[in-house]
């Protein structure tokens, strides 16, 4: 099962994040609403993610922006801890290793595991800090999530150990601002500065670029980004940043 | 009669003190707020969903909401020694009943949503400020709520029901003496989470009690409600 | 989030070449604001911020006996609660160490500086005196709790009131506290804790770049005339080197200065 649909998936960040369910459709109406409030009302709309129908009202069922697309109504969370999901791209930080492979924390209620057979090479059993030694950063994708806890995976494109650079955190909800409607914001931010950059959904981000100053920059573009829940326009606001820093 | 009580500070019987909220007051959590009645000031921070030790505490089935409250030592005028008391290990629990009915923890199987409480200054109706800013701090965490809490004090004293008692009203000594009855209720519905008296009253009068209660809750949830827009739409 | 690999070998780097992520100095504190009389429950309170770091701190006096070694002394008590409100690394349980050693730091820094006039806070020689409790609480942790909790410290102690007392001789808090709690004129406690991270050394890190550090030493120091030291806790298993010691010297005067400027219309 697993083995199908890792194969068959290219690590793009873009795609896949803007898959997991959060459009960043610049026509849909957004407002801010508390967790029972009611958003609409009539029976025209349907319940999206974080809404409920209650009679003929479509109530919130959690604090975040209410956006309305079509006859759509859901509400997008801006706070709060990762919750992990099936194929979700994280970031994670090795924290031990087992006989059997790593523990890796990835900012969430339960840590990931990385068995040894999904190193992409070769690893003695006997070194495998070898080739991850605890504090060592990898992207990695999330091919199971169950009670037992979660399982990583490094197949695909773009996976692996991480090297060089430096790892922060945002909010995880502001993920999908940073990546941008169809990873427009994210390339933007590449663009300007020169670096390469990894956004895990779990708010933990990549960033390595040719010089310190770079890295700094783009560093501080993303938290730009994700300071800014509620503006319209927000490309606009980033190229302007950008000709001021 | 009722209607000649006067209050020390000159409210009305059904009029709240002065109330103050913020939303985002620790960044390091994943969710906080403040909530003030008049000089009573309350913190609350929550973490999670996040990994609930030890493992036999977890539920497969559900998250856990984990509360706690406590005072600090100089929110009040004799100082508190700093640490849980039986007292402040019971007002956690209560606040954690009065929170759970609104929560999804279903959602969050083995994990533990913490919420963190803390009593910055001390004048009277500690708990009910205190939920107050849990269950905002629980709404900014992005848990999933099916409404917010709202949380009051009523009282009794003597004969005259009164809202939001201070430390001076609650420690009221004529004729029938002073009554506090702890609410909470489910802010859009008549689901009441917290109950809580120490006095003397007739079941009568708490009929009237919680619906007073219910009354004044409406007024916390406009603050609540603005003080939680207020970090979007900023 | 504890430091990674790769976070720690870029901060080794950005700090060999003076650099940080908000574009400070390495010696250069965030912005620094404060707030005294925060409490109305407390004799004297105080709120401080460095950066996103947010620490308050709350003199309470209670009476007590003195100790037997010092009958004609009042008694200091200083406490920090590291409340898992204020960072995801606090947990609840027994103190870890990092608890414990802070207020000890703190305790020292405000002790040994001779800030409080103990021998004015007998009631009754041998019998009676006060105590004066500081209480430290952090509310946000964003790296260096302990300069902060030291400066939250000081002021609540320069607002401090002593309370008026019954007939009975109790503390009565029903009447207006008149009667500053004694402190001595011209000595104004400070600390300044010095990370170190490969050979670069560095002022008030964020928790970012207080988790990369190896090791820290903490100085108190008192006096704005001779820049008296205190107290010093080396804190770490990484040695400092006599050029870094030198260093550190060398800078303390400056900060201090820079500090007590800062403070001065609150003290």
């Amino acid at each position: 099962m697993r083995r199908q649909t890792n194969e068959e998936q290219e690590f793009n960040e873009e795609s896949e994040i803007s898959a997991a369910g959060v459009s960043e459709d610049p026509h849909a109406k957004r407002k801010a609403v508390i967790p029972g409030e009611i958003i609409v009302s009539g029976e025209d709309f349907l319940p999206g993610e974080g809404a409920r129908r209650e009679g003929n009202d479509i109530v919130s069922a959690r604090f975040g922006l209410a956006e309305q697309a079509g006859r759509i109504v859901k509400v997008l969370a801006v706070t709060g801890a990762f919750i992990p999901r099936r194929n979700n791209v994280v970031i994670g930080r090795v924290t031990n290793i087992t006989f059997r492979g790593w523990v890796v924390d990835i900012d969430s209620a339960a840590d990931g595991f990385l068995p040894i057979e999904e190193s992409p090479r070769f690893v003695n059993k006997n070194a495998m800090d070898q080739y991850l030694a605890i504090g060592d950063v990898i992207a990695a994708k999330i091919w199971s999530v169950g009670g037992k806890g979660i399982d990583l995976s490094l197949r695909g494109k773009g996976f692996g150990k991480l090297e060089g650079g430096f790892i922060f955190r945002v909010i995880p909800n502001r993920v999908p601002r940073i990546i941008g409607r169809e990873g427009s914001m994210i390339s933007l931010i590449k663009d300007k500065t020169g670096c390469g950059i990894t956004v895990g959904q779990n708010g933990w981000i990549w960033i390595n670029g040719p010089t310190i100053e770079a890295q700094v920059r783009a560093r501080k573009a993303i938290e730009f980004v994700a300071d800014k829940v509620f503006v319209e326009g927000l490309t606009e606001k980033v190229e302007e940043w950008f000709e001021k820093n | 009669m009722a209607k000649e009580h006067k209050r020390p500070d000159g409210r009305g019987l059904t009029e709240l003190r002065p109330m103050t909220a913020k939303v985002g007051v620790i960044p390091n959590a994943d969710g906080s707020a403040m909530f003030a009645f008049g000089n009573t000031v309350a913190i609350a921070a929550v973490y999670g969903p996040r990994q609930l030790h030890p493992q036999h505490m977890q539920d497969p089935a559900s998250g856990v909401l984990r509360v706690n409250y406590d005072l600090l030592s100089f929110s009040v005028y004799d100082r508190k020694k700093p640490g849980p008391s039986r007292r402040s290990q019971e007002i956690s629990k209560v606040t954690e009943w009065a929170l759970s009915p609104v929560i999804d923890l279903a959602a969050f199987p083995s994990t533990v949503i913490d919420v963190q409480i803390y009593i910055i200054q001390a004048d009277a109706g500690t708990r009910t400020a205190g939920i107050n800013a849990a269950s905002m701090a629980l709404a900014h965490a992005g848990i999933p709520m099916r409404d917010l809490i709202c949380s009051v004090a009523v009282g009794k004293q003597d004969k005259a029901l009164v809202v939001d008692l201070t430390k001076e009203e609650e420690d009221f000594e004529e004729g029938e003496g002073a009554t506090d009855f702890a609410v909470a209720k489910v802010a859009n519905s008549d689901e009441f989470t917290l109950l809580q008296l120490d006095g003397k009253i007739q079941p009568e009068i708490v009929k009237e009690v919680t619906r007073i209660g219910a009354e004044a809750c409406k007024k916390i949830y406009e603050v609540q409600k603005k003080a939680l827009k207020e970090v979007i739409e900023k | 989030m504890a430091s990674s690999n790769l976070t720690i070998e870029t901060l080794k780097k950005m700090f060999a070449e003076g650099k940080r992520f908000d574009g400070r100095d390495l010696l250069e504190h965030r912005k620094l604001s404060v707030e005294t009389e925060i409490s109305n429950t407390a004799e004297g309170s105080a709120r401080v911020r460095i950066g996103k770091t947010e620490v308050i701190v709350g003199v309470k006096m209670a009476m007590g006996e003195p100790y037997p070694d010092s009958p004609d002394r009042g008694n200091l008590t200083v406490s920090a609660d590291l409340l898992p409100l204020a960072s995801p690394r606090f947990e609840h349980g027994p103190p870890g160490f990092h608890a414990i050693e802070l207020p000890r730091l703190v305790d020292r820094a405000i002790r040994e500086s001779h800030v409080i006039e103990l021998e004015k806070l007998v009631i009754k020689e041998g019998e009676k005196v006060w105590t004066v409790y500081i209480d430290v609480y952090p509310i946000n942790d964003d790296g260096n709790l302990i300069d902060a909790s030291t400066i939250g410290a000081l002021l609540a102690l320069k607002t401090a009131m002593v309370p008026e007392l019954d007939k009975d001789g109790k503390i009565d808090y029903d009447k207006k506290a008149t009667k500053k709690l004694p402190l001595a004129k011209d000595i104004i406690p400070i600390c300044f804790t010095f990370y170190k991270l490969g050979n670069s050394l560095l002022l008030d890190p964020t928790r970012e770049e207080e988790e990369a550090c190896d090791v820290r030493v903490t100085f108190g120091l008192s006096n704005p005339k001779d820049y008296l030291i205190n107290s010093c806790q080396k804190s770490g298993k990484t040695p400092f080197t006599q050029e870094e010691i030198d260093k550190i010297m060398d800078t303390l005067p400056k900060k201090y200065d820079e500090i007590n400027e800062k403070l001065k219309k609150f003290l």
